[in-house]
């Protein structure tokens, strides 16, 4: 479980996020969801500590993380794993390193304990003889997916995914949107993903919180998105043509 | 003026991150040894070829300078090695090496801003400044003191080559100049001053990099600002320096 309570950021004097206090749960897919510039990526960047806030607490269970030393928090860290919105694979490092990375860093495995893990990692993101390559080979979706199995190396808590599905094919999305939703229920982790598609909200929307001008509009789950009554919340779910036909036929 | 403090204040943070204990010792070694090759050794070449050149030109140009026949010719070799042991192998090297090396740390790292892979070494619980800075501090300022020597030597080389090769002068006068009135102490300073001159480098131009913001135009932006900034810092070190050793 991952608490925010009030918080506030703002980049010189101006304001991003303003008083948002959600709670994200336990073996859930948590989706954050909000138009472009609405603070999607500040709340998670902000969530994990990578933006120091303004005001407002950050719990990881029962720690409070905003008021965790610089030492204790990198402790912390070890059980977060996060894929970015542009994949940010090591480019001085194969596939294979990157994934043995947080390996290297900080477990005492042998190399063979730690061929293995990096194998299971590929397995469980359906890759396969990629080890060797280097990222600036791999095509977008394939390098999500060694985010993905990167921020899984160390059997993460809590996981944080900024945009997964952002530029790959609907098919593609799917099956990464698949893919963590399966990884949070089998590892039982807390898993917070920033998204603009309505797609993954119907896919995998256990818990669906609504962003618009960095403050807090709705939450809920996807079943009950269409029926809202939130003027900013329509706008966002009803923008496609598709969506307004579905709504109609209701 | 107020920038400039801000900017020095932000560097003095960045180093009190970057002189942390390295998270794996083992790690550290390995990445040291590479920055050896890439912040030393690969600078052997042009090190090499601009310091023969130079100390050819010195010997051609000291030698026309002294064309009172009361001077005697051996003071040639003499002023080819003050000066390339003075100011060409540590201060005029630096500079060479600030272009070729530091622009490649700015934007080696700068890049690594803007992808996030620095968030995501964050994220793991590494730190970033400690993991990627400081390995290319130590190696160069431990290693490419050596590249000051090199310099110096190969520098004296170039001059011979000119004293065998024209009637400028004879090897003999020559090799008598270099021997003249040898001070030690002269080596010492060239060493410390390369190495305060290669810390300069790796730190201000990573300071550069990591600092960067926006997109790749900008990553070029912090690596041209690296330059010039460790240029400025390497004439004003160069002068506080030789104004407190000599
Ligand atoms: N480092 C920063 N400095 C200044 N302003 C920033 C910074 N990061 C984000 N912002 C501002 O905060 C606002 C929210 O940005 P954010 O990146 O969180 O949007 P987002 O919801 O993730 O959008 P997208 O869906 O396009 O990724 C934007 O107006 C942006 O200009
Ligand atoms: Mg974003």
């Amino acid at each position: 479980m991952i608490k925010a309570n009030h918080l506030y950021k703002s980049f010189e004097g101006k304001p991003v996020l303003q008083d948002v206090s959600v709670v994200f749960d336990e073996n859930k897919t948590n989706l954050i969801i909000g138009a472009s510039g609405s603070g999607k990526t500040v709340l998670l960047k902000s969530l994990v500590g990578l933006h120091d806030v303004d005001a407002g607490e950050i719990w990881f269970d029962d720690v409070l993380y905003t008021a965790q030393s610089f030492e204790q928090k990198k402790r912390l860290r070890r059980q977060i794993g996060m894929l970015f919105q542009g994949g940010a694979l090591f480019d001085f490092a194969t596939v294979e390193e990157n994934i043995r990375f947080p390996m290297d860093m900080f477990t005492d495995w042998s190399a063979e304990e730690k061929k293995e893990r990096v194998h299971f990692c590929l397995q469980r993101v359906q890759l396969e003889n990629v080890e060797q390559l280097y990222p600036a080979a791999l095509s977008g979706g394939m390098q999500k997916r060694v985010g993905i199995a990167r921020a899984i190396a160390l059997n993460p808590r809590y996981l944080f995914c900024d945009e997964p599905n952002s530029g790959l094919d609907p098919r593609t999305s799917i099956v990464i949107d698949k893919l963590i939703h399966e990884i949070t229920h089998d590892f039982k982790i807390t898993t917070i993903i920033n998204t603009h598609d309505m797609n993954s909200v119907m896919e995998i929307g256990e818990k669906v919180v609504f962003i618009h001008n960095g403050i807090k509009h709705w939450e809920g789950t996807a079943d009950e998105i269409f029926h809202t009554g939130n003027a900013e919340l329509d706008d966002f779910v009803f923008a496609s043509k598709m969506a307004r036909e579905l709504k109609a036929e209701h | 003026m107020y920038r400039i403090f801000t900017l020095i204040g932000q560097y003095f943070l960045l180093m009190n991150n970057v002189f942390k204990k390295p998270d794996r010792s083992a790690v550290f070694w390995k990445q040291f040894v590479q920055e050896i090759e890439k912040v030393g050794l690969s600078s052997v070449p042009i090190v090499a070829i601009v310091s023969v050149f130079i100390g050819a030109v010195i010997t051609i140009q000291a030698s026309y300078n002294i064309s009172s026949p009361l001077i005697p010719k051996a003071y040639v070799g003499f002023m080819t090695r003050e000066t390339m042991l003075l100011e060409f192998s540590s201060t005029m090297i630096a500079l060479v090496l600030a272009g070729k090396i530091g622009s490649s740390i700015a934007s080696e790292i700068g890049t690594m801003r803007i992808t996030e892979q620095i968030d995501a070494l964050e994220i793991m619980g590494v730190n970033s400044a400690n993991y990627l800075i400081l390995p290319k501090i130590t190696a160069a300022t431990i290693f490419n003191p050596l590249l000051m020597l090199m310099s110096f030597i190969i520098g004296l080389v170039g001059g011979w080559m000119i004293a065998l090769t024209t009637d400028i002068i004879t090897p003999a006068h020559y090799i008598d100049g270099l021997r003249m009135e040898f001070k030690s102490f002269y080596i010492v300073y060239g060493l410390i001053k390369m190495a305060v001159f290669n810390f300069i480098i790796t730190s201000v131009s990573a300071f550069y990099g990591y600092n960067a913001s926006g997109g790749s135009r900008e990553v070029g932006r912090s690596a041209t600002n690296g330059i010039v900034s460790c240029s400025l810092c390497i004439l004003i070190f160069n002068l506080i320096l030789t104004h407190v050793l000599l």
